[in-house]
């Protein structure tokens, strides 16, 4: 199916997922590679080497999320703007979803937005909680979004 | 007549990188380029990257333009005409074109030629009506003017260079409305086609335009599924109300220069067309005459600019330039290329390069 309509089957999206316990404890890369394409900057990004060494320029990623801090160096680093942080220690009833976001302009901090799935169709709405952007990530700002615990694998986007 | 030791036909990344390896070994280097600045398509993608930090992995398609003119402006014997349009390349090695308006010829001892690609484009009815572009036209319109092309896009390909526009034009603040393709797969990055996806665009593979519509500018596009045999299936058409369609359905190697030269040409399709025959390191059944980037074969800039690098590099060895490392940095080149092409997406290229490269191991025996 992805490869005739862009979106990820919901197997594929839990397959890129860690385990509930390493969810549990706080916030972890989340790679959404599934094509064998030359591509290794995810690789290079990582400072935790969570991200093991490329045998061949064309493997798919592939990620020890228990040496994943989450710290998101990855996302702005990933051509293919493939990668999120999920922090799923946020609160009790909502989950922490930070995704490269490279539209102006740029939400405010406190703003409520819609969150979109990955057709991009309306799920709910979310809360925008922070906007990086600094000259590190290079015109990829890093929005962080508190998304309802029940649409964790489900809200990859947003619009205003 | 004036005389040069290599001249690069074309400034875009391969040429470019040809003219920074060919400099660096000490040659004289002319670079001619048609366009009124150097960087080719480089200038208008505004996306990152894929590869290895060796080909500036996760660096945007701009900034790497940036990096190789820095290199290229520090190189004193690198010369550069803009506004210089190639016409020619005659038995003789005499090479002539316009520059600014004048006649000019010119006396190489080697070329490069790195002419790129020029647009595909495809036959419906209406397909004449202004508000259809080819991808590049919107790029430039876009991204080297500032001018949006219109207000709402229907794009035809979901290659990588139809992905990647699609996403720009969004970015740019117009309407896509749909993606289509006629053949039964996204035939690009699919990490690019989620990222338009999520942004709400449809894509329809195995769908093509029927028919355009509109009095004195495009008003509506109808499109149409196509079966197993690519035979338009009636009563599938839908319609969309666009004042653009944009076009990008492939490339095909600008090799008239080549022809014109003499060098053997061979049509591959899997590398977009007619492409000369060469040698691993890119020179062609002409002795003197090298090649690199699209005009060898349609790929991405990531290739094109090693194939520049190791076409700069026998360039200035043919003219007995010495270097440091040759062996190696050669064996690095190809190495790169061998792994940028290795994977799954590079199967049918592997295939087309096949068919055009006398291998060194032929020329032995």
């Amino acid at each position: 199916m992805l490869e005739k309509t862009g979106v990820p089957t919901p197997q594929e999206i839990e397959e890129a997922f860690p385990s509930q316990e390493r969810l549990a404890k706080g916030p972890v890369a989340i790679i959404e590679c599934y094509q064998n394409i030359p591509c290794n900057p995810c690789y290079t990004a990582c400072h935790k080497e969570a991200i093991k060494e490329f045998e061949d320029i064309n493997d798919l990623p592939q990620i020890n999320h228990d040496d994943c801090n989450g710290c998101g160096l990855c996302i702005a680093n990933c051509p293919g703007l493939a990668i999120m942080v999920v922090d799923s220690s946020y609160s009790k009833d909502e989950v922490l979803i930070k995704i490269p976001y490279e539209f102006i302009p740029l939400p405010e901090e406190g703003m409520i937005v819609k969150g979109l799935d990955r057709k991009g169709k309306y799920v709910c709405d979310v809360k925008v909680v922070k906007v990086l952007k600094s000259k590190t990530l290079d015109r990829t700002p890093i929005i962080s979004i508190a998304v309802p615990r029940q649409y964790m694998k489900v809200i990859r986007n947003f619009e205003m | 007549m004036k005389q040069v030791e290599i001249l690069v036909v074309g400034g875009g990344p391969a040429g470019l990188c040809a003219a920074i390896n060919a400099a660096q070994a000490g040659a004289k280097v002319l670079i001619l380029e048609r366009d009124e600045k150097l960087g080719g398509q480089l200038i208008k993608q505004t996306h990152m990257f894929f590869g290895s930090e060796k080909q500036h992995a996760s660096v945007r398609g701009i900034d790497i333009a940036r990096i190789l003119l820095d290199r290229i402006h520090e190189l004193e014997n690198i010369e550069i005409l803009v506004n210089a349009t190639v016409l020619a390349i005659y038995d003789d090695g005499v090479v002539n074109g316009e520059i600014d308006g004048k006649y000019v010829k010119i006396k190489p001892q080697k070329i490069i030629v790195s002419t790129g690609a020029s647009e595909k484009t495809l036959a419906f009815p209406n397909n004449d009506l202004p508000g259809i572009y080819g991808a590049g036209a919107v790029q430039t319109l876009m991204n080297v003017y500032g001018v949006k092309p219109g207000n709402s896009v229907l794009m035809l390909g979901a290659g990588n260079i139809g992905l990647i526009v699609s996403y720009q034009l969004m970015q740019a603040g117009v309407k896509v409305k749909a993606i289509l393709d006629a053949a039964p797969k996204i035939g690009g990055y699919l990490v690019h086609a989620s990222k338009v996806r999520r942004m709400g665009v449809p894509i329809y593979t195995g769908y093509t335009v029927k028919e355009a519509h509109g009095n004195d500018s495009l008003e509506r596009v109808t499109i149409v599924e196509l079966d197993e045999n690519w035979n338009q299936v009636d009563g599938t058409e839908m319609d969309f109300d666009v004042d653009v369609l944009c076009i990008s359905v492939g490339l095909s190697p600008l090799g008239e220069l080549l022809w014109q030269a003499g060098c053997e040409m061979k049509y591959v399709g899997q590398l977009g067309g007619f492409v000369p025959v060469r040698t691993e390191m890119l020179e062609t059944t002409v002795e003197g005459i090298f090649i690199a980037g699209d005009v060898c074969g349609v790929e991405e800039a990531t290739s094109a600019m090693v194939e520049g690098y190791l076409a700069g590099l026998a360039a200035a060895e043919s003219l007995g330039y010495e270097m440091e490392n040759l062996e190696e940095r050669r064996k690095d080149y190809l190495n790169q290329l061998e792994s940028l092409r290795s994977g799954h997406m590079g199967d049918s290229i592997r295939l087309g390069l096949d068919k055009v490269t006398v291998r060194s191991e032929v020329v032995k025996t």
